[in-house]
């Protein structure tokens, strides 16, 4: 298990946790990153802050702050089932 | 009997286009009791007893935002008799989670899947009979931009409206409508709304029930949480896109999908390496265009249209028809003058407010803001900020209302107080006033420059104090798909910014400038004066004039062009106008000025408090009427610092070629310096969300 700050451009991760106070927690999970939501990396914007996620077809922000919030766990490698 | 619509859906679902299309340009715009969101509301077009309510683009119906809470409240309170929910069909998963939370409510819903031309193009197949049975209401294939499907829509929407309906029940698991089922006996209610948002734990709805310290209500919702492992929010939330998944499964065919051009344009546009020197010749390009090139020559027509053609011919006309003297100096020097100094600048205004609307509509605004956000947080604001900032240089007033998308309170006071900080429009004239007069068109230039320096300096300074300090906002934001803006789309949105500039000139600036007239034509016995020196006007500004004196221009007519330009800011030029009876205005502009007092007069109208229009929109914008008098006191006395740095550095060197770099390297100087200062005596913590941190909130 890693955060998906961590996450490498590009490899697919599922969501385990969410970790973000209060009010960014519920506002993240609004927009579609919920327990078990595959997410992807597309990009990463220059300086290294925000992130450019594709979640559920579209394209979400998240700010390093709040991506190193979200827990989550290779999907690729459990893809088996 | 009539029948209100209420349009709900997501940003970027093409709402605004679907009700352009729906009501044509039978539309009223006005505001929400209390708030300044944008109210909109039209008849549907042919039915004149149908009113259509577009309500604010958002993402869920949760308390996150201003938008959504007067959303809820506008369909559960208000006699909305159907719903028409607009459903972006490239994007089905995200934009069915409102539509899950809509379906809750007791009113009758129409989902219009729009974007048809899209799915089209792409070759994604949504089974729409399936859709529709699946969620229990109709489901119409739309395309806004092409006006498809519209007239079915409508059809069926009336049709719909009159059949009452009671809220659906979505496949919920077992526990949670079990658990819906005690709090709907607890609370005595048949709303599966209200029943989920009280299971939800959100604090209106439980408090409009009295329900904040029922025992019963805790009870539910703690068996609920602990049978799903969960708190009772993420249970709900994750059912919801459960439920939404399984829909989309059984109902979309995306297998031969192509994909969206989206990502290979975002692989240049938003590249690590050339985003940000994309983003500058973006920028140069549009203000090259909209204020050098093509700009100056729309100018330099309008000003030969205005004192040659209208000027001259209605002065020989007038003389011909042997009206009074005063009448003739009234209309031609005081009103043609003053609002035509001003109409002068309109063709200008639209090139930029076109520019900002294409940069707007296709989807890139977005994108600056992610760009961005690294280096606006190291100055305490938030890539958000950025887009209001950018509006700004048209108008602060949309500038001001742009800054709505940043959900913390104090992050969007902040980016308010700092947004009149830059460069309007109606400011351009008199640079280019004073430029003509004293300057290279660097000097314009360096205005821009000036106002950055000073928005990053001040917003530095203000995130020091107790009140902005800390970080709170987040940067949770949709990017959302490049599309080609519709030509109507675009104009209707630049005619709408530009009328206002328009009416201002016909009315604010219209006023003034027969005020100002009058005022610089009387003496206080009434009297007309043959020397402006004599004149009302004359005393005010000389009894106010001592105040600007250290800032090099203590003469009175610039005191009174300051005064003016808090009605509308380009009323200095008019001013002046009007007041140069006699003489050309470049010459009468440098009798009044220096080069140097002329560059702290600029540096002044440039940071003061902004015109009234946009202070009315930071009063009501700005969460308390103390925080605005602070933001005046704040613009004010950074202005007058500014100026007097300016003017006193100035002539201290009294080297007037390379004045403004001088000039403003010093004020730099001096601002990091009380930075320094400030960072040293400011250094404990306020509190954070840091696990390690000892002051820790929670």
């Amino acid at each position: 298990m890693s955060n998906l700050y961590k996450t490498k451009k590009g490899k697919k991760v599922r969501v385990v946790d969410i970790e973000c106070s209060d009010f960014v927690r519920r506002k993240i999970m609004d927009m579609g990153i919920v327990k078990g939501t595959i997410l992807e990396i597309v990009s990463i914007a220059p300086f290294g802050d925000p992130i450019n996620l594709l979640v559920r077809g579209y394209h979400l922000t998240l700010r390093r702050k709040e991506a190193e919030k979200i827990i989550v766990e290779d999907y690729e490698l459990e893809g088996a089932y | 009997m009539g029948i209100n619509i209420g349009l709900v859906g997501n940003p970027n679902s093409g709402k605004t286009t679907m009700f352009n299309s729906l009501t044509g340009s039978n539309q009223y715009v006005g505001n929400w009791p209390g708030v300044t969101i944008e109210k909109k509301t039209g008849k549907l077009k042919g039915h004149n007893d149908i009113t259509v309510t577009d309500l604010p683009g958002i993402y869920s119906l949760s308390p996150n935002s201003m938008e959504e809470i007067i959303t809820r409240n506008f369909l559960l309170e208000d006699d909305i008799d159907v719903i028409i929910n607009i459903v972006d069909a490239t994007n089905l998963e995200r934009n069915l989670y409102l539509t899950t939370q809509i379906l809750e409510m007791d009113k009758p819903v129409v989902i219009a899947l729009n974007f048809l031309d899209v799915l089209e193009k792409r070759n994604i197949k949504i089974n729409i009979d399936e859709l529709s049975k699946l969620i229990g209401c109709p489901v119409i294939l739309t395309s806004a931009l092409k006006s498809e499907g519209l007239e079915k829509l409508c059809k069926i929407t009336i049709e719909v409206a009159k059949k009452p309906r009671n809220s659906i029940s979505l496949p919920y698991t077992f526990q949670t409508i079990k658990a819906l089922e005690k709090i709907k006996s607890l609370a005595n209610i048949t709303n599966q709304y209200y029943a989920v948002r009280l299971l939800d734990q959100d604090e209106i709805i439980t408090k409009k029930y009295k329900l904040e310290n029922n025992q019963e209500l805790k009870d539910i919702i703690h068996k609920y949480e602990r049978e799903n492992d969960t708190d009772s929010q993420s249970a709900i939330v994750e059912e919801r896109y459960r439920i939404i998944e399984m829909i989309v499964k059984a109902t979309v065919d995306a297998k031969k999908a192509k994909l969206s051009t989206t990502e290979k344009i975002d692989k240049v546009l938003i590249n690590r390496w050339l985003a940000i020197p994309i983003f500058l010749g973006i920028m140069f390009l549009v203000y090259y265009i909209s204020i050098v090139s093509v700009g100056e020559l729309t100018v330099q027509g309008m000003e030969y249209f205005f004192d040659v053609i209208i000027g001259e011919n209605v002065r020989s006309f007038l003389l011909n028809a042997n009206v009074a003297e005063w009448m003739i100096s009234l209309i031609v020097d005081g009103i043609i003058a003053g609002v035509g100094g001003v109409l002068t600048f309109v063709p200008q205004m639209i090139i930029l407010f076109l520019f900002l609307s294409l940069l707007e509509d296709t989807g890139y605004m977005a994108r600056v803001a992610f760009i961005m956000d690294s280096i606006f947080r190291k100055f305490g604001l938030s890539g958000k900020s950025f887009i209001p900032m950018l509006i700004g240089t048209g108008c602060s007033v949309p500038g001001i209302m742009a800054a709505r998308t940043i959900e913390d309170e104090r992050d969007r006071a902040l980016t308010i107080i700092l947004t009149p900080f830059i460069p309007c429009g109606a400011k351009l004239p008199i640079f280019a006033l004073f430029v003509g007069v004293f300057f290279g068109p660097l000097a314009s230039v360096s205005m821009y420059l000036l106002g950055i320096v000073v928005v990053i300096i001040a917003g530095v300074i203000l995130k020091h104090t107790k009140y902005f300090g800390g970080e709170r906002s987040s940067f949770v934001l949709e990017l959302p798909e490049y599309h080609l803006p519709s030509i109507k789309g675009t104009l209707s949105s630049v005619w709408d910014r530009s009328k206002a500039f328009i009416i201002k000139a016909g009315t604010i600036i219209f006023i003034a400038s027969v005020i100002i007239w009058i005022l610089q034509s009387f003496s206080w016995n009434m009297h007309m004066v043959a020397n402006h020196e004599e004149s009302i006007l004359a005393s005010i500004g000389k009894f106010i004039a001592p105040i600007f004196a250290p800032l090099g221009f203590g003469n009175w007519e610039a005191t009174v062009a300051i005064l003016t330009s808090f009605a509308a800011k380009e009323n200095v030029v008019s001013t002046f106008e009007i007041l140069s009876t006699g003489v050309s205005l470049n010459t009468y502009v440098s009798t009044l000025f220096t080069p140097l007092s002329g560059y702290a007069f600029m540096a002044f109208i440039l940071l003061a408090p902004p015109c009234f229009a946009s202070l009315s929109t930071m009063k009501k914008e700005l969460p308390s009427v103390k925080l605005t008098l602070f933001a005046i006191g704040f613009q004010f006395t950074v202005a007058y610092i500014i100026a007097l740095l300016i003017f006193q550095g100035g002539k201290l060197y009294n080297q007037s070629s390379a004045l403004p770099t001088i000039l403003i390297s010093l004020i730099i100087i001096v601002f990091m310096a009380l930075i320094i200062k400030h960072k040293v005596k400011n250094r404990g913590c306020s509190g954070c969300y840091q696990s390690n941190c000892k002051h820790r909130k929670e």
